[in-house]
């Protein structure tokens, strides 16, 4: 048996009942990462001695009856903008070549109190700031369905780590859908939790009013599970929600019957990809077969979302990224005259294309003469996106569309025109701007055999919609491995 | 283009943003923030009088935490990623002339 | 050459008296190791993030309630955006667009009576860290214990009109926080800090003329020279011709000189922009009563008070009240000897007296007011006399030690046994024959000099009412 192609409850059961030791799951993971790294490249930093130590401590305190979790013990990966104390952390960047944290982000410790075994930390595009992972500067991360394609972005790595079944899940971030297009580029799932639901403590900050840490997994079981042990509050993080439960596993339910869901018209416009268009519509008609009540509706503003979104994240990031200057931490460049060039020149070897382009920009619409005509009216856009979102879901529970115009492109197809590359979010992005739950899940593929996902947006705190509406979903088909995880280990 | 980006201008924000661009990455900052503004014109479409800008997407106020000494001393581990220290601070070129 | 007049506003920067600093819950206090204070939060690791300490909030609230501010009911913190190494993210947690306080005032006695002084808002911001100058290897070393010391930046409006009344106004503002509790407001630490904007022009115009800022004022004499220095300068450029520009400038105090710190780098845009790491403060009317509730004593009701209670002068309950150190010394002292009147005098003499010797500041005092209050009362109880209380008094400011322990071990205790000074008081006039006869012959200078030689016996510890009324005893026999 090729135990890494169980999922990560599957896993779970089998270490509890002593089926797989904890070192031998933790060994498969690294064994097949050993092999399938030199294609896929989904990682920064694999760590195999620090995840066999905790491996064996997992399968101790397993033993000892400590540790009781539905996912101790584990195999996992994590997204390498977020902090583990001890362990290399890059956020894909050069100006963070020899980071290694001195804590640990809360999602990191959530995940270790259930019983994680981390294996490594996954490539990004250079600090989320990408669609495509090709903006990292460790090299691209390839897609397991076809080595010619991007994996997607900026999770790339995350994604592409578990669809190829080098590891059984792993933590994601999403700024703008940078959980939700690579899991679909990829066949795999990730939710976005509400924003405040999972601890940005320790999260590298790219847009602090629009990232949140999510999970990334084989199904909606899975991730409910790991949504479960990452959620929590956190009086660390001030963005951080007390929310009045964290209960997910009881939305795992095949009934969506009376549920109403939204078809927003403006997400199935020009620009969107026939092969995608069809896939979701027949995903909703299952949905409607299976006693949804399905209907189409105007949600407006969608084209205004990427604009405000681009004003909003890039200022945040502009500031955010101020404090990587080769004082404190990170890289600072061989030579220089005086203190300013230092920054200066540290600021410009360290950071790459797209990460200059979106502080340039960001520093901009932030300066003086321009923050009222830019910011302040992106976040009044901002506030109108909320309130359309507010009127649909006074008449749905979940609103359904694709995630991503299309497939995944292919490598080196993107970056050359950044506006092109930044409309490939418009389905992703007012999600964030509103704090939404959403979640991607396969829902079939296209002619090239690339996978398609399906989008489900919840209304604040709801997610128990969409994870029901989505367990419901994938009820209806089998879970899809790509060539590279069915072949025999190396 | 309707947004022409001058010379000038990346200079300014270079300075704020603390880049240093080559001639090339210069010319393509130019493009490129100006293609990117024009994009965001359009917001200016939209009619936002009235409109509160909103910051905050949650109405979650006054988070505090209480007045109480909790971290001690963690100096060796918090400078250990420092590029140069010295007498257990940070080192950095000389600030002032 | 035309008559001008400076018109000046302040923006005083004070370091809150909280135990930990604004967002994290690193110690403030003052010194340490360098960076021994610190954590992921106040040296800016990436991923960490702040959380407000509420005690910032209501310190900042109280100083805005006795300035009689406005309190904002919605208040917001913004990022301000600018690289230096003593700012580990390069930008600073201020408020910019929703101070906690605004459209306050102070009034201050001027020559020609009470003036009010516009606050024109009362903000909430983060310390920097030190700099340190290494002059052996040319480079600055960075320490951020100081990161994140919570600060209120109080901003006046243009109302100051001349040095002094800018010394009377901080001189007032440091008053009313002390006692408050707010801050210890120490220039020479840095806990209290004055920027000042100045601007010229001729006597009776309306228009302002273009300021200057000026920074690095350590002291009210700095601020003073400064001021003087900036008139001056600003008036030749004017009567030049020339034109003021709108700068920052620093100040030296050794070589009583400011200059420019305008450079190609610093663009002085600081793209605000609302934190989005850090929730709104909304504040509620039950907030500002319990506040109000809470606010202390202040200094002019206090002196009423000592005037009343404890009947000493007013001018001795000004002097006492000038500082809140040492009228709570006062206080203390008091409640533990019940005896207003010596207490008072011991600040208003000796202590005053010390202070002055020796250049210190009445926040320096470190004695305890049991100690005092021990003293009083091992003179009240004739175990001492006054002569001796000196000396010890000196060694409880210095030391603050216990007084009855220090009489008890270095012998100080008054000699009052009777046979033992009539024994030395006899030899002492068996020894000076001419005194008894100059005594005898009516000269009363004898007998104080008699007094004198048995006090010096007696190493001064002898009761000297006891001396005049043996030694009287001895002469008339």
């Amino acid at each position: 048996m090729d135990i890494m192609s169980l999922t990560a409850l599957e896993m779970g059961r089998k270490i509890k009942n002593k089926e797989i030791g904890v070192v031998e799951a933790a060994k498969a993971a690294l064994d097949r990462s050993e092999a399938l790294e030199s294609i896929v490249h989904g990682f920064v930093t694999l760590d195999g001695e620090g995840a066999i130590r905790s491996a064996q401590r997992i399968q101790k305190l397993i033993d000892e009856g400590t540790l009781t979790g539905p996912l101790a013990g584990v195999p996992m990966a994590v997204k390498d903008n977020i902090c583990t104390k001890g362990l290399l952390t890059t956020c894909s960047s050069k100006i963070l070549y020899n980071f290694v944290p001195p804590y640990s982000a809360q999602a990191v410790l959530n995940m270790e109190k259930a019983g994680a075994v981390i294996i490594g930390k996954t490539n990004m595009d250079e600090f989320a700031m990408g669609s495509t992972t090709e903006t990292s500067a460790y090299g691209v991360t390839r897609n397991p369905w076809n080595m010619d394609h991007v994996p997607g972005g900026s999770s790339g790595g995350s994604c592409a780590v578990v669809a190829s079944e080098e590891v059984s899940y792993s933590l994601g971030s999403d700024t703008g859908g940078s959980i939700r297009q690579p899991s679909s580029f990829c066949g795999v799932t990730g939710i976005k939790p509400t924003y405040g639901t999972v601890s940005r403590y320790g999260l590298i900050a790219y847009g602090s009013s629009l990232d949140q840490i999510g999970p990334v997994a084989k199904n909606v079981s899975d991730c409910t599970a790991i949504l479960e042990a990452v959620a929590s509050f956190d009086k660390k993080d001030s963005t951080s929600v007390l929310r009045e439960n964290y209960d997910f596993s009881s939305a795992l339910v095949d009934d969506v019957k009376g549920m109403k869901i939204g078809i927003p018209r403006d997400y199935f416009g020009q620009g969107l990809d026939e092969d995608v268009k069809a896939a979701v519509m027949a995903a909703a008609s299952i949905l409607e077969q299976k006693g949804a009540i399905v209907e189409e509706f105007d949600l407006s503003l969608t084209e205004y979302a990427i604009p405000a979104y681009y004003v909003i994240a890039s200022a945040e990031a502009s500031s955010n990224l101020a404090r990587f200057d080769g004082v404190k931490y990170g890289y600072r460049a061989p030579e220089f005259e005086g203190l300013h060039e230092m920054y200066k020149k540290s600021r410009s070897q360290g950071f790459g294309a797209e990460v200059k382009r979106r502080i340039m920009l960001g520093s901009f619409v932030l300066s003086s003469g321009y923050y009222d005509a830019y910011y302040l009216k992106a976040l009044r856009t901002k506030a109108l996106i909320k309130e359309a979102f507010d009127k649909a879901f006074a008449k749905y529970d979940i609103i359904l569309g694709p995630v991503a115009p299309s497939t995944a492109p292919r490598l080196g197809e993107s970056l050359t025109d950044p506006i092109k590359m930044y409309l490939g979010d418009i389905y992703t992005i007012a999600v964030n701007l509103a704090g939404l739950p959403a979640i991607s899940l396969p829902c079939g593929r296209d002619k090239k055999g690339l996978p398609i996902g399906l989008q489900l947006i919840g209304d604040c705190f709801k997610e128990n919609n969409i994870i029901r509406a989505a367990y419901s979903f994938e009820q209806t088909r089998e879970y899809e491995r790509p060539e590279i995880a069915k072949e025999e280990r190396r | 283009m309707s947004n022409i980006i001058t010379d000038e201008t990346i200079e300014y924000v270079s300075i704020l943003a603390k880049l240093d661009l080559s001639e090339e990455e210069r010319e393509q900052a130019k493009k490129d923030m100006g293609s990117m503004l024009d994009y965001i014109d359009k917001l200016n479409e939209l009619n936002t009088q009235g409109v509160e800008p909103m910051s905050h997407i949650f109405p979650v106020n006054n988070v505090f935490r209480e007045d109480v000494l909790e971290n001690g001393d963690d100096r060796d581990n918090l400078l250990s990623n420092a590029p140069q220290k010295k007498d257990g601070c940070y080192k950095v070129p000389k600030t002032v002339e | 050459m035309k008559q001008y007049e400076m018109v000046i506003g302040l923006e005083v920067h004070v370091e809150l008296a909280t135990k930990t600093k604004i967002f994290c819950s690193c110690t403030t206090q003052f010194g340490g190791s360098p960076n021994t204070h610190t954590c992921p939060v106040c040296t800016g690791m990436p991923g960490s993030l702040p959380v407000l300490n509420k005690q910032v909030v209501e310190y900042a609230m109280a100083v805005g309630i006795a300035t009689n501010c406005d309190i904002t009911r919605y208040s917001k913190f913004d990022r301000k955006n600018y690289f230096y190494p003593d700012n580990p993210q390069n930008y600073q947690i201020s408020q910019l667009y929703l101070p906690i306080c605004r459209n306050g005032y102070v009034e201050i006695e001027t020559q020609s009576g009470t003036k009010k002084i516009g606050i024109h808002e009362i903000h909430m911001e983060e310390d920097a860290g030190k700099l340190i100058h290494d002059e052996w290897e040319d480079c600055t070393l960075v320490d951020y214990n100081r990161s994140g010391v919570p600060l209120i930046e109080i901003v006046s409006e243009p109302d100051l009109r001349s040095a002094q009344e800018v010394i009377t106004y901080l001189e007032k503002l440091r008053l009313l926080i002390q006692y408050l509790g707010a801050s210890d407001c120490k220039l020479n630490e840095g806990s209290m800090r004055a920027d000042v904007n100045l601007s010229i022009r001729p006597v009776g115009a309306q228009e302002y003329g273009t300021r200057t800022e000026m920074k690095n004022l350590n002291s009210f004499k700095a601020i003073s020279r400064a001021i003087e220095a900036e008139k001056l300068r600003q008036i030749e450029l004017i009567e030049e011709g020339k034109t003021v520009i709108q700068e920052t400038r620093r100040w030296d105090d050794n070589k009583e000189y400011s200059y420019a710190m305008r450079s190609k780098e610093d663009a002085q845009d600081y793209r605000y922009f609302p934190d989005p790491d850090l929730a709104p403060v909304v504040v509620t009317q039950e907030w500002v009563d319990s506040i109000l509730n809470r606010q202390p004593e202040f200094r002019d009701a206090k002196i009423k008070r000592y005037i009343e209670d404890f009947k000493i002068p007013e001018y001795d309950a000004q002097i006492i009240t000038s500082s809140k150190h040492l009228a709570d010394i006062f206080e203390e002292t008091v409640e533990l000897s019940g005896q207003p009147k010596e207490a008072s005098n011991w600040i208003m003499v000796e202590t005053m007296h010390i202070l002055k010797v020796r250049e210190m500041e009445p926040e320096k005092v470190s004695f305890s007011p049991s100690n005092l209050a021990k003293l009083i009362k091992l003179i009240e109880s004739g175990k001492i006399n006054r002569t001796v209380a000196k000396e010890v008094f000196e060694v409880i400011f210095d030391k603050d030690m216990d007084p009855e322990k220090y009489v008890e071990e270095n012998g100080l205790i008054m000699e009052s046994d009777e046979g033992a000074l009539k024994e030395i008081i006899q030899k002492i006039v068996d020894a000076n024959p001419k005194s008894v006869e100059d005594f005898h012959g009516g000269k009363e200078k004898a007998l104080g000099f008699l007094v004198g030689q048995a006090m010096k016996e007696t190493k001064g510890k002898a009761n000297p009412a006891l001396i005049n009324k043996i030694l009287k005893e001895i002469l008339m026999h």
